[in-house]
């Protein structure tokens, strides 16, 4: 597997932050109003599950259940609107080279791995873990996760209910870029889940630009 | 006749007693028609709640609550927390994704974000659930029906559900995503979601409890609710005792799925480890 070589920003900007986030690593920024975050899927199908805070008030959050009963649609793609528990927006989708991001299968825990898989992968790295300890230099702690994004992991539903995580769409340096309507925290998990095929089996890297448009 | 204190005293008394409109009857064995087979010392919670309105209520694990849709307009947007350790609730991402299956309906596990079953859907006679779209808002409600408050007509669901939360102690960030029942959704292939509306009068649901829960039930329109009017009608909530009916599901749970069996033995292990080493186990 190989990276792009140098990723770049899905839009057009000064570049204001560029980090890569290490495989099954924690990451957070706040990406001010205005300002465009691109995601790089750096070596194809891997899973950023993402949560959003207001930066000035962390009693907004992202709500999954707002999300899709507004756009009336499970996935999101450009267009999208990320939406808080009230419903108002916080970040939208601007551009996206996948066309297909999850919104219902939350995040891997230790405990669910335990029900999914067996009680053998209870020691396992798992997303919350990741969600707990960066949203903690945030003063969030467990009553304030709830049901996330994921980038660039693809679960179809069935007509007749099933569902599940199935292999990606995305690719080596398929990004997507969203724009800030607020002022906002994001909180991710570069999953490590290696028992479904939501990485590949093999969790990556992924980069995380943040641009400023030109005056 | 309100002018003192004695006569605003009886006055007050004067009113008890009624049985108009929805309301919650006090045991809840003196409700007058228990349900088949359930006898009437064995009720613990008997309550009817109008469309715009709220309750909720400790139960105890091995209770089995059964909601009805009395005249096929309700829709009853449910939240669960741990009653022992409310920080642990219910997980709809988990609850759609362990089983591999995004429709509610009969052995389905409400699972938290503990690797556990808080409850399990043991019968159905509507198969119009909700895990997708979750609950009402202020926002939502206010551009659809003119206002969204909890003192106004058509009060969203997570407004009434919030009221719920602060009366045990908890609060907003508490009122995590929902399931509802009585108003069905579907997902098409592309992902579009569609409304299927309700089952009609007389539909139910009963959950059965694994683990001691604060419930708490919002009546109120389905965010998708076809409708261009706020016009909810009454749900009607029953609770028993039913120990026997969690030993015999405790029974099928390997039946059920591998998935839900291990998240019954999480289960089981947490209430058996807190139990007390002596005196009554009961």
């Amino acid at each position: 597997m190989t990276a792009t070589t140098a990723p770049a920003p899905l839009v057009p900007g000064t570049v204001i932050l560029d980090e890569t986030v290490a495989p099954r690593g924690p990451w957070s920024a706040i990406v001010a109003a205005g300002d465009v975050l691109t995601i790089v899927d750096l070596y194809g199908n891997q899973a950023v599950d993402t949560l959003f805070y207001g930066a000035a008030d962390t009693t907004i959050r992202y709500s999954a259940q707002a999300t899709i009963t507004a756009q009336r649609s499970l996935f999101l793609t450009t267009g999208s609107v990320i939406r808080d528990q009230e419903g108002n927006p916080m970040m939208t989708i601007v551009a996206d080279e996948v066309g297909n991001h999850d919104t219902i299968g939350g995040a891997c825990s230790q405990e669910s791995n335990t029900l999914r898989y067996g009680h053998h992968t209870r020691h396992q790295h798992a997303c919350v873990e990741n969600f707990l300890a960066e949203g903690a230099k945030y003063g969030l702690g467990k009553r304030d996760l709830v049901g996330n994004v994921n980038f660039f992991m693809n679960v179809p539903v069935d007509p007749d209910g099933t569902l599940g995580i199935v292999d990606g769409l995305s690719a080596p340096g398929r990004r997507l870029a969203l724009r800030a309507e607020i002022d906002t925290l994001v909180l991710v998990s570069n999953c490590p889940q290696i028992n479904n095929p939501c990485n590949g089996f093999d969790p990556t890297a992924v980069q995380m630009i943040v641009t400023r448009p030109e005056a | 006749m309100t002018a003192t204190t004695t006569a605003a005293r009886d006055h007050a008394r004067s009113q008890a007693g009624q049985h108009d409109g929805p309301m919650p009857v006090v045991p809840a064995s003196a409700w007058p028609n228990p349900p088949a087979g359930v006898d009437a010392d064995a009720l613990v919670w008997a309550e009817t709640v109008p469309g715009g309105r709220y309750t909720s209520k400790v139960l105890a694990r091995g209770t089995r609550l059964r909601l009805t849709d009395l005249d096929g307009r309700g829709c009853a947007h449910l939240m669960l927390w741990r009653a022992d350790a409310p920080w642990e609730r219910l997980n709809i991402a988990d609850t759609v994704k362990v089983p591999w299956q995004a429709y509610l309906g009969v052995d389905h596990p409400l699972l938290d974000d503990q690797g556990r079953v808080l409850a399990t859907i043991v019968a159905d006679t509507s198969g119009r659930h909700d895990a997708l779209c979750g609950t009402t808002t202020a926002v939502g409600n206010t551009a659809r029906y003119g206002d969204g408050s909890v003192h106004s007509d058509s009060p969203a669901g997570r407004e009434l559900l919030t009221l719920a939360a602060l009366k045990h102690g908890l609060g907003p960030r508490d009122v995590a995503p929902t399931v509802s029942f009585f108003h069905g959704v579907r997902a098409d292939e592309d992902g579009t979601l569609v409304p299927t509306g309700n089952a009609g009068p007389g539909a139910s649901v009963e959950l059965l409890l694994h683990l001691p829960l604060i419930v708490a039930v919002a009546n109120t329109a389905h965010p998708l609710d076809e409708s261009p009017t706020f016009d909810t009608t009454t749900i009607e909530l029953l609770a028993w005792r039913a120990p026997a009916d969690l030993a015999a599901l405790a029974a099928r749970a390997a039946e059920i799925g591998p998935e839900y069996d291990r998240a019954h033995r999480n289960t089981e292990d947490v209430h058996a480890a807190a139990l007390p080493t002596e005196g009554n186990l009961a």
